[in-house]
């Protein structure tokens, strides 16, 4: 056994709105940049529908992911070492620009500039790759909210998958959110693809990287990776993606999409795992096994002979306490609700996803049925296959049944704290039926509807021996007009040197969550933004010079229930109406 | 010996050797984040499919019949049985084919690089000053090995060219073996030493991070924060790491 710790995190579906917060706040800090502007590390997809890239779950197309050989081992999906070097010259896998989507700005000097004349001026949208006037034809998230979904909805992988008899019934059953970032796996394909060897997996934390000094821009971890989360920075000829915010993370704070969350349904915690059961986990035959597999590959950090054993790996003390009070380890493996998102790419995700109720709330509540009674719930999941199969076919590589036990388990909680609330008493009956105790499920409900802050991010910061290193990490950003020696563009816009990403101390920073005053000056900056108060720039000053919001300071400590109203009007989310 | 054949067979070869080390040298510790292809693939792959494989299969099988041809001595072959005829038939047939294939691809890629909007946009100065004398290197390249070899009588360069290549590498430079070569393959050699003076300052730094430990590595990379200091520079004088004296520098010895 070889312990190692990784930073995960778990996202509860029935909470999220589709707000895209999460999205803008990551782009505003990290993806704001020339070569990136159609990167989203954090997108949000409306589902059914075809996601970013489009149809970036077929793999057949795409190529990403390992598969099983026959002889039980693990090979990537799109060929072996040396295949990937005998197509080094142009990637067949590689996705397009416009697999993504054709950036663009708008020409808002002519609304400025043009003289008055009887017609209003426009802004063109003006293409970032060409200069020329475009025809917006795809974004980021073309389908949100189903718009357009009758011309596109046919080419969901999933829906694909699934019958048509299926697919006609479903559009008018169902439509949920699925936010997503890289899933930091244990068993990363977009690391093995890579011919440089500059991706990594960090020891520490598991965070995984591209080591911007030593990518060479071979673009294979591009088409490695099932999730289509590395991006290719046009611009800098170098792969990047999403960082789970390491400069964050590194001294406690929770990711910016994690952060400013609006439905404060992400969760953030360590867990521990056993390294050298991955590659074993990760080969087992029948798909439908991958998920216990890599449940099995996560230790429990409170047997003392995983204690022993992480110490004697290295992990410190306060690292593996932070993992015995992790959100994560209790979703994961404790109540058991949350669940991979694509075990069957056999990457082992670590972001893992609570799966939605609340479309089966909505059936019920839709028919004139009391949607938090538990026999109409669980009648009501066992009723409704086709959103159950979709589901399946997301989290579970298709196998329905750890779908319905989480989502019996959400209806459990739902009914009885029902009861509690309506002074009906505890039900133990409703906890028993799906295994749990009404103890425990009164913590669940603790974890997911009350969710306070310092219950849903439990992050150890990164230790002071290191400390030093923080700032000076690998994955540097170029920035316009950076320092490189005579100016961009004589080796490439690229050349010079990296700037470190880090460029306020964070210590500073988590300083500044017991001061009262922001300690960082001059311009906006999300990703230092600890949610505490307002970040500088983010707002005017008022007429006597104050920044507004500051009082909101501290506010998100406490999602106290009369705050957390409006979040979702129906799940677990809302449990608390009445207390 | 005049004084021409000094500074373009003896001067000039060894200042483009001398700029191609230190060169490559500086920009890998000034400038590793600069170091990449600056792939143009997800902006088109349509011709790049076609291009790109043609010109780096063929330029590579050119790289290694002019090693062939010119760091190993005619005698040599000789020696295993190689005699001219069989050579000359071989390098001239191979050697066209690997031309025709890398200069399709060239001219693909150039016609793409000009044509295709977001590819021309991302091309650099230095591309396009590094595509004039590729170019150049391989149009005299293909010209030469077209008129004596494959439609004119046969020039033997392995007794002029390849001496001299061998002499600038011993030290021993022989300016006049390479001043009786024919026009073509002088222009050639020209056009090759100022590409070979560019390099380290182009994209073709790649060629030199030609990703073959990939082969050997383990597929999954684990690496320890502690390890990867930014590795584009050395610490900054004033920056050092706190860490504790040693005490034991402290005692006599
Ligand atoms: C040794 C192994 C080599 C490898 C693995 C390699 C790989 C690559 C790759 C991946 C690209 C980017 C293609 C794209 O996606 O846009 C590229 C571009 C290029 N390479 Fe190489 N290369 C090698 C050798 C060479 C050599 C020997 C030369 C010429 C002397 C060369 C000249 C070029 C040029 C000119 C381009 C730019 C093509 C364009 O117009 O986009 N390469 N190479
Ligand atoms: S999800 Fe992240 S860690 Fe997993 S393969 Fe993709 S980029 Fe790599
Ligand atoms: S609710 Fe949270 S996860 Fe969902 S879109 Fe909004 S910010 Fe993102």
């Amino acid at each position: 056994m070889k312990v190692m710790a990784q930073m995960s995190m778990v996202m509860n579906l029935d909470k999220c709105i589709g707000c895209h917060t999460c999205s803008v706040t990551c782009k505003q800090a990290w993806t704001n940049r020339t070569g990136v502007e159609y990167v989203w590390f954090n997108n949000v997809e409306t589902r059914p529908g075809v996601g970013y890239p489009r149809t970036y779950e077929d793999q057949e197309k795409w190529g990403g992911g390992w598969v099983r050989t026959k002889r039980g081992r693990l090979k990537l999906r799109s060929g072996g070492r040396l295949n990937k070097l005998a197509h080094i010259f142009s990637n067949p896998n590689l996705p397009g620009v416009h697999d993504y989507y054709e950036p663009w700005t708008y020409d808002y000097d002519m609304l400025l500039n043009t003289p008055a004349g009887e017609q209003t001026p426009v802004a063109r949208p003006k293409s970032l790759l060409t200069g020329q006037d475009m025809k917006i034809s795809w974004s980021a998230n073309w389908d949100d909210d189903l718009g357009g979904s009758v011309e596109t909805m046919q080419d969901d992988p999933i829906l694909k998958k699934m019958s048509e008899q299926v697919h006609a019934e479903f559009e008018q059953a169902f439509m949920f959110y699925l936010p997503r970032i890289c899933e930091h796996c244990l068993n990363p394909s977009c690391v093995a693809s890579c011919p440089s060897g500059a991706m990594y997996k960090r020891v520490e934390d598991g965070i995984v990287l591209v080591d911007q000094d030593k990518c060479r821009g071979w673009r294979m971890c591009v088409s490695g990776c099932p999730y289509k989360k590395v991006y290719f920075n046009h611009k800098t000829g170098k792969a990047e993606k999403c960082t789970l915010c390491y400069p964050r993370i590194e001294v406690g704070l929770p990711t910016v999409c994690s952060e400013t969350c609006v439905g404060r349904l992400r969760y953030l915690g360590l867990v521990l795992y056993d390294v050298d059961r991955v590659a074993e986990a990760a080969s087992v035959e029948n798909e439908h096994e991958l998920l216990d597999a890599q449940r099995d590959v996560i230790l429990d950090p409170f047997d003392p002979e995983v204690i022993e054993a992480a110490a004697r790996d290295g992990i410190p003390s306060d690292w593996i306490e932070a993992a015995q009070n992790s959100p994560i380890y209790k979703l994961i493996k404790q109540y058991r609700v949350a669940l991979p998102l694509h075990p069957e790419y056999r990457t082992m995700p670590m972001v893992w996803y609570i799966p939605p109720l609340s479309p089966v709330v909505d059936v019920i509540t839709g028919s004139g049925n009391d949607g938090e009674d538990a026999r109409n719930l669980f009648a009501a999941i066992e009723k409704l296959r086709i959103p159950i199969e979709y589901l399946a076919e997301l989290f579970t590589a298709g196998d329905t049944k750890p779908v319905d036990a989480s989502l019996r388990k959400l209806a459990a909680m739902r009914s009885y704290m029902r009861g509690i609330n309506l002074e009906e008493g505890r039900d133990e009956s409703i906890a028993q039926t799906v295994g749990m105790t009404g103890t425990e499920i009164e913590e669940m409900y603790r974890l997911l509807a009350i969710a306070k802050y310092n219950d849903r991010y439990v992050i150890p910061a990164a230790h002071a021996e290191t400390a030093r290193e923080l700032d000076e990490l690998a994955c540097s950003l170029d920035y316009e007009g950076g320092p490189g020696m005579g100016g961009p563009n004589r080796f490439g816009t690229s050349s010079g040197h990296p700037v470190p990403v880090a460029v306020e101390n964070f210590h500073a920073l988590a300083n500044r969550q017991t001061s009262d005053r922001s300690a960082v000056t001059g311009r906006v900056n999300l990703l230092n933004w600890d949610g505490n108060g307002s970040t500088d720039g983010l707002f005017p000053p008022d007429a006597h010079g104050e920044v507004d919001g500051e009082h909101l300071e501290g506010e998100h400590l406490d999602a106290d229930p009369r705050g957390g109203g409006g979040v979702g009007d129906h799940g677990p989310g809302d449990e608390n109406r009445g207390g | 010996m005049n004084p021409l054949s000094m500074l373009l067979w003896v001067a000039f070869p060894y200042a483009a050797a001398a700029v191609f080390i230190v060169g490559h040298i500086w920009r890998y510790r000034y400038d590793k984040f600069g170091w990449t292809t600056r792939s143009s693939q997800t902006y088109e792959n349509r011709l790049l499919r076609w291009g790109s494989p043609m010109f780096h299969f063929g330029i590579l099988c050119v790289l290694v019949g002019h090693a062939v041809g010119l760091l190993i001595p005619q005698e040599w072959l000789f020696a295993i049985g190689i005699n001219e005829t069989m050579y000359h038939i071989g390098a001239t047939v191979l050697g066209t084919a690997a031309a025709v294939f890398t200069l399709v691809g060239l001219v693909i890629l150039i016609y793409r690089r000009r044509t295709v909007g977001p590819v021309f946009l991302a091309t650099t100065r230095m591309d396009k000053v590094m595509y004039v004398f590729l170019g150049a290197t391989l149009f005299f390249g293909t010209l030469a090995t077209f008129s004596y070899q494959l439609f004119g009588t046969g020039y033997n360069y392995r007794e002029t060219i390849s001496p001299w290549v061998r002499s600038i590498i011993l030290f021993q430079p022989q300016p006049e073996l390479m001043a009786q070569a024919p026009l073509f393959f002088q222009i050639h050699a020209l056009c090759a030493t100022a590409l070979f003076l560019l390099w380290p300052f182009t994209r073709l730094v790649h060629v030199f991070s030609a990703p073959v430990q990939y082969l050997f590595r383990p597929y999954i990379v684990y690496r320890s924060r502690d390890e990867h200091r930014s590795g584009t520079r050395a610490t900054r004088r004033g920056w050092d790491p706190v860490a504790a004296p040693n005490p034991q520098r402290l005692r006599r010895p």
